[in-house]
């Protein structure tokens, strides 16, 4: 009776579990199921639920159709100059923070946090303004260089600059060490973890950025993978499937970087949590 | 001898100054090298930070011209008439809204799965990746994906309605449907964020605090209200924080579902501020709702962190 009971229990929870999981998962799921249907049935009503005659052709004429490589190349580009520029500007400014005495530290520090103040889109007019007046409208410079810092990044490599023993800088010292020695070849090795989480979250941010891409890229050879699916909303009912299709292959890098770096992405994500 | 004395006196600030003199360059030498480390940092802040801030704040006492170029001062005058206008009432509220849609039930739903997925069961890491599933979506990607959904004539959602024998909706251009229907649109992009932060606040709680009350005899909701919640509150305030200042910048949903309709009903702040900057091309007005935007945000943070800090248990 016991051991039934103990059964039902996890049954129970199996059920529970699965039934969530399945409500959470099935707009992806259909996502994917609509991307392989033919055109004729992405219209039929009752709604097909399973690609019983999958197209596998619909991606391949989604990417024909839709400058998708394209589009994806820039996100690629943009996010990674994004996240080495943040990597360097804020291991620089950290060690600065950690290391070095100097006067104004405190009021410098305050300053670097109190720009975690300004949301973007308060400063997104002038700051179009400015790329316009400099001319880089449909550039690369346009979409990295306005992100090329992090105070938040700042802030936590400091925070585990702090916990690395004095003691090594006194022995890199007199082993010769300047600081910028110091930094690339004891402080930075010891901080993969936090580094990585940082790119890893710094990426994400990047490739997901929607409204400052949608400003200052127009042609299509500048637009980032996600303005250019957006520009898709519009299309007829029945090339649905080819939507979706271009809708699974812009989602596909994200969803490898996250299941091959989940441990990183988690770290980064709840950082600021934990840490209070 | 008193003159003495004063002339002593006088001069003695005079060499402490000179005394100090080196320190104080020695001060400026070591600001100047570590400005070489800040120096990257504080270039890009300075050009796409505090200038745009300033700069938003000045933009706002000047007219726009219909071509876009900055006309008249008019100082305050500008703030006065866009800050008390209708329709920034309206978007003002249309955001209020949409806060109180996405952010609270975002939440309960990622304690809900986190709780659900913190059980210690055989393959519950399947569980956990499903959870998590929606981090992989970007904006864009999420809302393509419900505009399938929610399509009034193939859509899902209104084949469920048809099959319980409800009439259709078309969600989207329904007055009192396309909020609620972003809003769901939005829970589900950012589910997987909350479910992660959440899960990883339970997984910090000691398991001796569980076990010591459960040998005082608390039952599993006596331990939720006693142990679990006063433990995670750090957690949920963060969560609620971040979540409503990201509910406060949300402009691709709708941008993408709804182009702010219909008739306004879906038109938030960052929606309204890009319509006026970058349709209409009035920077003016643009900003002066930025700069509302940006005092909001701010506000925000201070009363909930004021309003929180009483209730939330720190370790």
């Amino acid at each position: 009776m016991e051991r039934y009971r103990r059964w039902a229990g996890y049954a129970l929870r199996y059920a529970v579990l699965l039934l969530l999981g399945g409500i959470v998962v099935f707009p992806i799921y259909m996502t994917v199921v609509n991307s392989l249907l033919p055109s004729t049935t992405i219209i039929a009503w009752p709604p097909e639920l399973f690609p019983f005659d999958p197209q596998w052709d619909n991606f391949k004429k989604a990417l024909d159709e839709v400058p998708l490589a394209r589009y994806m190349l820039n996100s690629l580009v943009m996010s990674a100059v994004i996240v080495i520029g943040q990597l360097v500007t804020s291991a620089l400014a950290a060690y600065a923070f950690a290391y070095l005495r100097f006067p104004g530290r405190t009021l410098l520090f305050v300053l670097f946090l109190s720009t975690l103040m300004v949301p973007w889109e308060v400063s997104v007019v002038p700051n179009f303004q400015t790329i316009q007046r400099l001319g880089w409208l449909d550039s690369y410079q346009a979409l990295t260089v306005p992100f090329l810092a992090t105070a938040l990044g700042t802030f936590l490599l400091r925070q585990h600059f702090l916990t690395i023993p004095q003691e090594l800088r006194d022995a890199a010292a007199i082993d010769g060490y300047g600081h910028i020695r110091f930094l690339v070849f004891v402080v930075l090795p010891l901080s993969r973890a936090v580094l990585a989480a940082l790119a890893v979250f710094g990426f994400l941010q990047a490739w997901n950025q929607y409204l400052w891409p949608l400003l200052v890229t127009n042609e299509d050879s500048m637009r980032t993978v996600q303005i250019g699916l957006a520009s898709l909303r519009g299309r007829d009912v029945d090339t649905f499937n080819i939507t979706m299709a271009a809708t699974v292959i812009s989602a596909l890098p994200m969803l490898i970087m996250l299941v091959l770096f989940q441990r990183q992405l988690v770290r980064g994500l709840t950082a600021g949590a934990l840490k209070g | 001898m008193d003159a003495a004395n004063a002339t002593a006196d006088q001069r003695l600030p005079l060499m402490a100054a000179a005394r100090r003199l080196p320190q104080r360059l020695r001060g400026i030498n070591r600001l100047g090298f570590a400005l070489i480390f800040l120096v990257p940092s504080l270039v890009i802040f300075s050009a796409f930070v505090f200038y745009p801030l300033f700069k938003a704040v000045y933009l706002g006492f000047y007219e726009t011209d219909p071509f876009g170029n900055q006309g008249d001062f008019v100082g305050l005058d500008q703030y006065r008439s866009v800050l008390t206008s209708e329709s920034f009432r309206h978007s003002l509220w249309v955001t209020f809204l949409f806060a109180l849609y996405t952010v609270p039930p975002g939440i309960l739903l990622g304690l809900a799965l986190a709780l659900l997925a913190n059980q210690k069961l055989p393959g519950i890491s399947v569980f956990r990746v499903m959870f998590s599933s929606t981090v992989a979506t970007s904006v864009a990607v999420a809302s393509l994906m419900w505009l399938t959904l929610l399509n009034p004539s193939v859509g899902l959602l209104n084949y469920f309605l048809v099959e319980i024998g409800q009439p259709r909706i078309d969600w989207l251009n329904n007055l009192d449907w396309a909020l609620p229907a972003v809003s769901a649109t939005t829970v589900w992009l950012n589910l997987g964020l909350a479910f992660i932060v959440i899960l990883a606040g339970l997984q910090a709680i000691p398991e001796e605090l569980y076990e010591s009350a459960r040998v005082e005899g608390a039952g599993s909701l006596s331990v939720f209200w006693h142990v679990t919640l006063p433990m995670l509150s750090p957690t949920l305030f963060f969560v609620s924080v971040v979540g409503t200042i990201l509910a406060f910048q949300s402009f691709g949903q709708i941008h993408i579902l709804t182009r702010g309709g219909p008739l306004d009903a879906t038109t938030v702040i960052v929606y309204s501020i890009w319509q006026d900057a970058f349709q209409r091309f009035d920077y003016g007005v643009a900003s002066v709702q930025a700069v509302g935007l940006f005092l909001l945000v701010l506000g925000l943070t201070a009363v909930q962190l004021r309003f929180l800090e009483r209730r939330v248990f720190y370790q």
